[in-house]
């Protein structure tokens, strides 16, 4: 188990190690932030000033080298724009991304898995029909306009939800959050179920699917034999073994949730991580950007080995160590 | 039945909202500041904001048009020496009276900021020596003959020196935000809002609003949609495709006004050969730009009128030179180029181009208000006369850059730019511009065209070097007709910004372009 973890944590320096090399090739690739930073009056010497003190001067290897000394000093350096750590302002940023991402797959988890075993289990029903062709929509519409449709019916026509931003947070246990605070779920309510609805759609096929190959085996049927009582049928057996790709499913869905959360972030106005990497990438904010993807990396990683752990537990034939990739 | 019923529980809602909040207001722009230190980085988002905590020397109205600030009076004594009366009287938010030392400080710090990203230093570089007279006389001795002294000090702001090591991170945080302007800084959440409250101490009288808060909001239809919901009470960057719809809503108010920002575009008119310029097989040929009738063709071309009516769905207002009417500096003598593409198929052939040559324009594509559908628009013109045109466009962090280009010049051949004088008078552009390119002095930094002209050179030389205010608006009228007859640029139109409030208010439009609660009118 412990090997397996630092295995796990040695291949994520690989792919930090690539990532920020293609970072820096690309937004180098891209153009120079100080052409977009510095103000139109600028003199020629200023200018030439702003670049030698952003490190820009240097050439793209001496640029990388010099980055590469600072981040085994655990130091991602100075945002370009806001002249604040990256890492800092990405981290500032974390905590609203991370209430959006939890509450979309909550929302995704506790309405996709009822809708997607019922749709199972009657799939020739007018519910089970229902459901699935309601699913496609969920699939097909595009998140910006779902957004703006959900603005214009609750925000600007009935006037019940406020159309964007983050709301007051309450604390709870020293935690502070939007959890705890009406205000605060009121304008997280909109943005989770943009967020979610494409999540919701694919956890209910995914769970209509499992539970259809499911119920036709033999241990289903001998089961329904020994004249358990369906609850216990589904409830149990079903349901247990339908986990398995369900949690690897949800497991990478709830990275890419965090990672990008950008349109819905954007549509709303929501103070996350998204709408901080859009914002600097438009401006060129290197060093954000990777702060941003290392950041990221480390998340997806974890999220995948949290789920080979789950695995174990779900299904005791999987052992971790015997894993080799 | 459903309909009606709603309408009235939503004006109901909207007199109720108003009683409560009358002195409350939320306003939404679409760019988030990227710090609260005033001396940090020079950018309109960043002013339009901090311009509400600290006062300057002197400030800029609605017309930018330069009005006492903590400055009374002002005036040059010689030709390289300005003195400026200080109001008595002022004091910082924490209650410390400011005087010239405060004045000293703030300048001193401009250049010395760390990590700035675009400092202010430009503003205060023409400057040789501050000499304090006493706590309320401050005189300034230039390099030169520096008529632009007080215009460039109405863009600094002026902090309490009281914290003279207080770093960028301190103003963000709120411990050394303390100015001496109309609001006080009260909280600042990167992201998402800032909050100020009311100075009712403040020289200039209490101002309007108890409490304001500034929410970013970068897409331009859920700005519109907040604006809709009543979550805020104004918001900036009207879309022109949603204005129509907004104008026939009776919750809302739309507020319209020019800018100071001009969108032309510049001419490769001095290289040989120009990247983007073939002739009609796809040949490198030598440069047709570089002769003036070709420019002039080109701008004949340009159905400015039908740009402003079918792109700009008329909020713009075309343009024949770098500053909208009633600016200083700007010429009563040019008139806006009429449409004619007869007469510019009539000079291209005069020039030797009888079948026209193959151009492309590049622009920006998420700068300036529909950018993009207006390098469209001008290239179909220019394909009509005979210059057969592509488009190329691309998002503003690339194209910015390339089209500066380096020692070689732009990477482009005909570019579609804007430019916003923030001084609010015809120098801005014509220095940065039009005036030959020149390293050392700064002057045509920004001259993407390198169009360089001895006459207009030297006029607007005389203009830079002349105190008297008469004389240098003549110089500037005079070097900007120069310009125009040879076509240094080809000005397009001028932006209008378009302003949205509910029902009860109203909006100043600001020439800057800044949207400030101080411009906001109760109704």
């Amino acid at each position: 188990m412990t090997v397996f973890i630092i295995r796990r944590l040695l291949q994520s320096v690989v792919v930090v190690a690539v990532m920020t090399v293609l970072v820096f090739a690309g937004v180098y690739a891209i153009g120079n932030p100080v052409e977009i930073l510095i103000s139109q009056d600028a003199t020629e010497a200023e200018r030439a000033a702003a670049i030698a003190r952003l490190g820009l001067d240097k050439s793209l290897p001496e640029q990388y080298l010099s980055f590469l000394g600072n981040l085994l000093k655990g130091d991602l350096g100075t945002s370009f724009v806001f002249g604040e750590p990256a890492l800092q302002l990405v981290l500032d940023r974390f905590p609203a991304t991370m209430e959006l991402a939890v509450c979309a797959m909550l929302i995704a988890i506790l309405i996709g898995v009822p809708l997607g075993l019922y749709a199972g289990l009657r799939p020739d029903s007018v519910g089970g029909r229902t459901i699935m062709t309601g699913s496609i929509l969920g699939f097909s519409l595009p998140n910006f306009w779902q957004g703006l449709m959900l603005i214009m019916l609750f925000a600007v026509i009935l006037q019940w939800l406020p159309a964007g931003g983050r709301g007051e947070r309450g604390e709870f246990l020293g935690i502070e959050s939007s959890f705890f605070s009406w205000d605060g779920l009121s304008h997280l309510i909109l943005p989770a179920i943009n967020l979610a609805l494409f999540k919701t759609s694919l956890v209910i096929r995914l769970t209509r699917a499992s539970v259809r190959e499911t119920i036709n085996l033999d241990y289903v049927k001998f089961a329904r034999a020994k004249g358990l009582k369906p609850s216990r049928v589904i409830g149990l057996h079903v349901l247990k073994n339908i986990m398995i790709p369900l949690v690897t499913i949800i497991g990478l869905e709830f990275g890419s949730v965090i990672a990008f959360a950008v349109v819905t972030e954007t549509v709303f106005a929501w103070p996350g991580m998204g709408k901080l990497i859009i914002d600097s990438i438009f401006q060129l904010d290197r060093p954000v950007i990777v702060a941003y993807l290392i950041v990221i990396v480390f998340l997806f990683i974890t999220i995948n080995l949290v789920v080979d752990i789950l695995y174990a537990v779900l299904d005791p034939r999987v052992r971790l160590s015997e894993q080799k990739s | 039945m459903w309909k009606s019923l709603s309408t009235a529980t939503f004006a109901v809602g909207l007199v109720v909202g108003a009683m409560a909040h009358a002195e409350d207001i939320t306003i939404a722009v679409a760019s988030e500041v990227t710090a609260m230190d005033p001396h940090y980085h020079n950018t309109g988002n960043n002013n339009q904001i901090v311009g509400l905590i600290y006062d300057r020397m002197l400030h800029q109205d609605s017309n930018q048009q330069l009005e006492p600030g903590l400055a009374v009076e002002w005036g040059p004594i010689a030709d390289d020496v300005w003195e400026f009366k200080l109001r008595e009287g002022v004091t910082f938010h924490d209650g410390s009276p400011l005087t010239a030392e405060d004045i000293v400080f703030s300048y001193e710090r401009v250049p010395n900021v760390p990590n700035s990203p675009s400092s202010f230093a430009t503003y205060t570089a023409g400057i040789a020596e501050i000499i304090v007279v006493d706590d309320y006389t401050i005189q300034f001795r230039t390099n030169g003959p520096y008529p632009l002294l007080p215009i460039d000090l109405s863009t600094i702001q002026i902090v309490s020196s009281e914290n003279p090591d207080a770093t960028t991170e301190d103003y963000n945080a709120g411990s050394a935000s303390i100015g001496s302007g109309p609001y006080k800084f009260v909280s600042y959440t990167p992201g998402e809002s800032i909050v100020l409250e009311a100075n009712k101490d403040y020289w200039g009288g209490a101002p309007q609003f108890d409490t304001v808060t500034y929410r970013p909001i970068s897409s331009d239809a859920a700005r519109v949609a907040a604006l809709l919901a009543g979550d805020v009470d104004v918001i900036s960057g009207v879309p022109t495709s949603d204005i129509a719809t907004l104008e026939d809503n009776p919750n809302i108010v739309l507020s319209q006004g020019v800018s100071n920002r001009v969108i032309y575009l510049h001419i490769d008119s001095r290289r040989v050969y120009s990247p983007f310029v073939t002739d009609n097989d796809g040949n490198q040929m030598f440069n047709p730009l570089q002769d003036v009738n070709v420019r002039k063709a080109i701008s004949m071309a340009i159905d400015r009128d039908t740009i402003v009516e079918e792109v700009m769905e008329g909020i713009a207002i075309p343009a024949g030179q770098v500053l909208p009417e009633g600016f200083f500096g700007v010429s009563d003598n040019i008139e806006v180029p009429e449409y004619d593409p007869e007469g510019a198929r009539a000079l291209l052939a005069e020039a030797g181009y009888p079948d026209g040559f193959k151009l492309t324009i590049h622009g920006p594509n998420d700068r300036y208000i529909n950018d993009e559908q207006i390098a469209q628009a001008i290239a179909q013109m220019l394909t009509r006369v005979g210059i057969e045109t592509a488009v190329e466009t691309m998002p503003r962090s690339v194209y910015f850059g390339r089209a500066t280009g380096d020692e070689n010049g732009s990477e482009f051949s005909l570019m579609l730019v804007g430019w916003g004088s923030g001084t609010g008078e015809a120098s801005s552009p014509l220095r940065a511009l039009l005036h030959t390119r020149n390293d050392e002095t700064g002057l045509g930094r920004t001259n993407r065209g390198r169009y360089s002209s001895a006459p207009f050179d030297a006029t607007l030389q005389m203009a830079l070097n002349t105190v008297d205010d008469n004389m240098r608006a003549a110089l500037l009228a005079r070097a900007t007709e120069i310009a125009m007859r040879e076509v240094g640029l080809i000005p397009t139109h001028f932006q209008v910004n378009t302003w949205g409030t509910r029902t009860g208010l109203r909006y100043i439009p600001r020439t800057d372009e800044y949207t400030r609660p101080t411009n906001v009118v109760i109704e």
